[in-house]
């Protein structure tokens, strides 16, 4: 084959390769850099995807499969409900079965945590909860038996319990021994779990008489929705009737917006990557224009080329995404093996879940990654296809291709519109508008960029020496192509200026709030977690008499379900004086101080008011004690422990309303000159030695409080790290683009005599003065967007309000840092630039 | 073939000036034209606006019959494409193409078959003694070697007009001398016209007629 023929095999491929295959194959660094960033953040992405969607899916899964047949459960408090609803339920007419049951978290002795155990019938199960019968029949009448307990297999193995063992479980103060049984089969429930037959349960758990779910399967025929309204009138306060997808959908609600602001931040990692691709795209397409005006000259049209452009971003796009989806299934796959599937915020904490990957997912993902980066590149695209080939025949300034960038109109209205979308509430929950008013301003601030860099540069002195001063008039005569670099550097140090905001601010606001509600010396617990824990009055007398308490205040924590369509809100029963709430509770606004003849009053907090819409000065039918209690809303607080939200009580009130004389905390006050560690120790002598209790200083509590809120956030610092990196390769990438469209002049001066090391001066200083300006603006854009994420995106999300609080020193050497890194890079580029001989930089066509 | 009449062209900006006052050009089949003058005088700017690349203030220009100023982009660029060859100063051949790519790259835009393409890029490359270069690359090349593959690029599709703007600007004499006579070669032996644009003497009077542009428009020069 001749030399002519073999290349010109492919001539009709000669323009693609021109165009696309050679530039990337040219730039092979560049195009890594982009490939990479786009990779990353598809992989981010599904990782953090993945891993969240699989728990959701095996929590409603696991939802599901307790409920069985069931058509409607019959869900109530904490406490439960009498257990003589469940024969009036079983004799209605529509009703096929009833299953009881007791179902609680029981906190275990051996170990820290609890295990879901459920009390339940395992005749009438066979009839509505099939799955649950256990298989061998000998082992549904072991399950008779009083102590026997059946555990599920992940139960098993997180206890490394076999058939035989010995569970110990807590139950007021006491231990309670349950015997193993045996082990349910793997695939029969896959969360962890304990089974016990009903009357066994109500009795080892104390709960005799009591029941808190009923399952029910109607007939054939029964409308479920209709029944559901009949049965509404019937059920006591505080007790509903739900489908059994209500469970899964509660959680997923809960976790809608955690779940969302995560894939948000891995997202984060993709814009930063399309903007990598937009910022060395318009520099490799400034360096190329007068080979697009050349074959504009030939006669290719302005789509023509354009598509070819855009054609070279979606290359990198499809390698990018393809190598990111990859990446993110291994990444998800391993997050869940080795951490598992909780991302730190303690939603899915003890789920075991395996990865469950939906293709569209995948394919969605695939396609953000191919779009964002098609969108970096759509810009510079049209603009080169638009730029009229006779200015860069003549190879003009390169000001005058960025000459449409002068006018800050566009700019300014993306920043407007963005603002304004703060106003906008949450749809669904979800706080969109403000997810789109972060970007809106970003967009803004990159489009303001060059009018910003152009009226800053030519206010610059001119200094005295001529490195310094060739390096100030080249910003002064190209402050648009600079801009890019800026936009660069605003991008990546403006998330990183917000995330600290915001995330400094959080924890300023968290430390203030434990101030508040841990004013006491000493905290006893029943249990750290779980349900079956308590304190009996006997046990709370011997407490307040201890030598050296100077005074205790116990709290009651149950749950209350106020309406079917929200999961259970906390109800915290304490002494509290209703003329001064404040003492004790963080509250947002002055209180109310209902009359003594209007409703007792109860304290909401900030999640409870705004996912039930209640405000202050409202009423509210507390069910208490199978009673519907109305009660006066006077006043809102600020908690951050509970994410269904809280109501406070006064406890006198509440006992006189339930009977219920039990606590499960108390706060202790030690007289003056009591050592809290000798304290902690007369406490635990004075309870009997089967108590088990625990006893923290408050200084334990904060700083315990203080770690899991830095663990939940290890996974939004791992993100943002990730977009970080990816902004200072972009920084990098534009300025080493700059240097290579530079090298002639590199060669010229050069030839007048300059070193290398003035060049490398001239270098750092331009890269610095560039940097400084990127950092300032950042730190602006920053400050706007750490705002919106306080006040717009944490509020609709999670319903939490906070104070701002800037950390000053850390941005400070954040600052710095990317100064000093910006002219590092800056220098170092221009040294890769200036490694060809100087004569040939010169005379180069190109 | 090309008829210009009273053509006139202005640009402002920083310092607004009048370039091509009332205009006036014919070109006939197979003639090879000169157009010399001095920096800044409007030479390129001629040579844009017969091409396409920008329009006149006033005036019309009609290329092998059609009136070129009533043209939209497309049209103007599909006349390029088809009956147009470029010869630049700076050679601007792609980089990342070899040198049969580039001179095939006509051949391409203009759908021509493969086979086709490949035997006419075989005779040009021969006629200008670098068929030995085809597989190689524009940056192995020395300046006369760029602008004779740019010259074949320009010439390969049969264009009916070549515009040469000061083609031989980057060269040494001799080296331009060569240039010259291929380009008038060429453009002959296609049987195609050609204007070629320059500041120098000896280039211009390589071509069969010789105008000078000046302040007061085309005259008639010496070659």
């Amino acid at each position: 084959m001749s030399a002519i023929a073999r290349p010109l095999l492919a001539q009709r491929f000669i323009l693609f390769q021109a165009l696309v295959v050679g530039p990337l194959r040219e730039n092979p660094g560049r195009t890594a850099l982009a490939v990479l960033a786009i990779a990353l953040g598809v992989a981010l992405g599904i990782a953090v995807h993945l891993v969240n969607a699989s728990a959701l899916n095996e929590f409603e899964v696991a939802a599901r499969h307790l409920a069985g047949e069931a058509d409607l459960v019959i869900r109530g408090p904490r406490d439960g409900f009498d257990q003589a609803l469940y024969p009036k339920l079983a004799r209605m007419p529509q009703v096929e079965a009833a299953n009881p049951a007791v179902d609680l978290e029981v906190p275990l002795v051996d170990r820290p945590g609890s295990l879901r155990i459920i009390g339940f019938d395992p005749l009438q199960a066979a009839r509505v909860q099939p799955s649950l019968v256990p298989e061998e029949y000998s082992m549904l009448s072991d399950l008779l038996d009083a102590d026997a307990v059946l555990l599920s297999a992940a139960a098993a193995e997180w206890l490394d319990l076999t058939a035989g063992t010995e569970l110990r479980v807590r139950v007021g103060t006491r231990p309670v021994r349950l015997k193993v049984i045996g082990v349910m089969a793997a695939g029969v429930y896959r969360q962890r779990l304990g089974l016990m037959d009903i009357a066994s349960a109500q009795w080892r758990l104390a709960q005799l008489g009591r029941l808190n779910r009923i399952a029910l399967r109607l007939k054939p025929g029964t409308d479920v929705q209709v029944f559901r309204q009949e049965l509404a009138a019937l059920l006591p306060a505080g007790v509903h009737a739900v489908t059994p997808d209500s469970e899964g959908e509660h959680r997923a609600a809960l976790t809608r917006a955690y779940r969302l602001n995560l894939d948000m931040l891995a997202l984060i990692a993709l814009f930063t990557g399309a903007f990598l691709v937009f910022s060395s795209q318009v520099l490799a397409l400034l360096r190329r224009r007068s080979q697009f005006a050349l074959l504009r000259a030939m006669g290719v049209t302005r789509v023509g080329l354009a598509g070819y452009l855009v054609t070279e971003g979606a290359a990198v796009g499809v390698i990018g995404a393809a190598l990111g989806v990859l990446a993110g299934y291994a990444l998800a796959h391993a997050a869940l093996l080795l951490v598992g599937a909780d991302l730190g915020a303690g939603y899915f904490r003890s789920i075991v879940a395996d990865l469950a990957v939906k293709p569209e997912v995948l394919c969605a993902f695939f396609a953000l990654g191919v779009l964002f980066a098609v969108l970096g590149t759509l810009g510079p695209a049209w603009e080169a296809a638009h730029r009229a080939p006779t200015r860069a025949l003549r190879a003009g300034d390169e000001e005058e291709s960025l000459e449409h960038t002068r006018s800050p109109a566009t700019g300014v209205g993306a920043i407007a519109a963005g603002l304004l979308l703060t106003l906008a509430p949450a749809v669904n929950g979800l706080p969109i508008a403000g997810y789109a008013a972060i970007a809106l301003v970003l967009l803004g601030t990159v489009l303001l960029m060059p009018s910003f860099a152009a009226a800053l540069f030519s206010r610059l002195p001119v200094p005295a020496s001529a490195p310094s001063a060739v390096a100030i008039a080249q910003l002064k005569a190209t402050p648009r192509r600079s801009a890019i670099s800026i936009a660069a550097i605003v991008i990546s140090f403006s998330f990183m200026v917000s995330m600290l905001i915001m995330v400094s601010s959080f924890r300023v606001s968290l430390e203030a709030w434990l101030g508040r509600m841990l004013p006491a010396d000493l905290y006893l617990r029943a249990a750290r977690s779980g349900e079956t824990a308590f304190l009996t009055p006997e046990e709370q007398r011997r407490i307040e008499s201890i030598p050296g308490v100077e005074r205790v205040q116990f709290l009651r924590a149950q749950t209350v379900l106020l309406t079917p369509e929200r999961p259970p809100v906390n109800l915290h029963a304490r002494p509290i004086e209703a003329a001064a709430p404040d003492k004790i509770l963080p509250l947002i606004a002055p209180p109310l101080v209902p009359p003594a003849n209007a409703p007792p009053p109860v304290w909401i907090s900030e999640v409870a008011s705004d996912l039930h819409g209640l405000r202050q000065g409202d009423t509210l039918r507390l069910p208490l004690g199978g009673k519907s209690v109305l009660c006066t809303v006077a006043g809102i607080w600020r908690d951050y422990a509970r994410q269904n939200g809280a109501i406070v009580i006064d406890r006198g009130i509440y006992i006189r309303a339930t009977g219920d004389r039990l606590a499960n905390d108390a706060a202790i006050w030690l007289r003056d000159g009591i050592d809290i560690d000798e304290a902690q120790e007369t406490l635990r002598d004075a309870l009997p030695p089967e108590a088990i209790v625990e006893i923290t200083a408050t200084r334990e509590v904060r700083a315990a409080s203080l770690r899991i809120f830095d663990r939940t956030f290890a996974i939004t610092y791992a993100l943002e790290i990730a977009a970080i990196v990816i902004g200072l390769f972009g920084v990098g990438a534009s300025f080493g683009a700059q240097a290579l469209a530079r090298r002639r002049e590199y060669g010229v001066l050069r030839h007048l005599g300059m070193t290398r090391q003035q060049i490398g001066a001239m270098l750092s200083q331009e890269g610095a003065v560039v940097a400084a300006l990127g950092v300032a603006a950042g730190l602006a854009v920053g400050w706007v967007v750490g705002l919106i994420l306080i006040h717009v995106i944490n509020r609709q999300s999670f319903h939490w309000s906070m104070d701002l609080h800037m950390p000053w020193a850390p941005l400070a050497v954040l600052a710095a840092l990317i100064v000093a890194a910006a002219a590092l890079t800056a220098v170092w580029s221009g040294r890769a630039a200036m490694k060809q001989d100087v004569v040939r930089a010169v005379r180069e066509d190109w | 073939m090309l008829i210009i009449r009273e053509i006139c062209k202005s640009f402002g900006g920083a310092r607004p000036r009048e370039l091509l006052r009332r205009l006036s050009l014919e070109v006939g089949r197979g003639e090879y034209v000169a157009i010399r003058g001095e920096s800044g005088v409007g030479k390129s700017t001629l040579l844009n606006i017969v091409a396409g690349l920008d329009q006149p203030d006033s005036g019309s220009i009609v290329f092998d019959g059609a009136e070129v100023t009533n043209l939209d982009d497309n049209a103007r660029t599909l006349m390029r494409r088809r009956k147009i060859g470029f010869v630049f100063q700076a050679f601007h051949l792609l980089p990342h193409l070899t040198v049969a790519q580039n001179v095939a790259l006509p051949l391409g835009l203009n759908g021509i078959a493969a086979v086709e393409t490949m035997q006419r890029v075989e005779a040009i490359l021969e006629a200008i003694n670098l068929a030995n270069a085809a597989g190689v690359y524009p940056r192995e090349l020395s300046g006369g070697e760029m602008q004779r593959v740019a010259i074949a690029r320009a010439l390969v599709h049969r264009p009916l007009l070549l515009l040469a703007d000061e083609p031989t600007g980057n060269l040494d004499p001799d080296t331009a001398m060569q240039v010259l006579s291929l380009l008038r070669e060429q453009v002959k032996s296609a049987g195609g016209s050609g204007i070629l644009v320059t500041h120098s003497d000896r280039a211009a009077a390589t071509a069969d007629r010789v105008l000078a542009l000046t302040a007061n428009g085309l005259e008639a020069a010496t070659p």
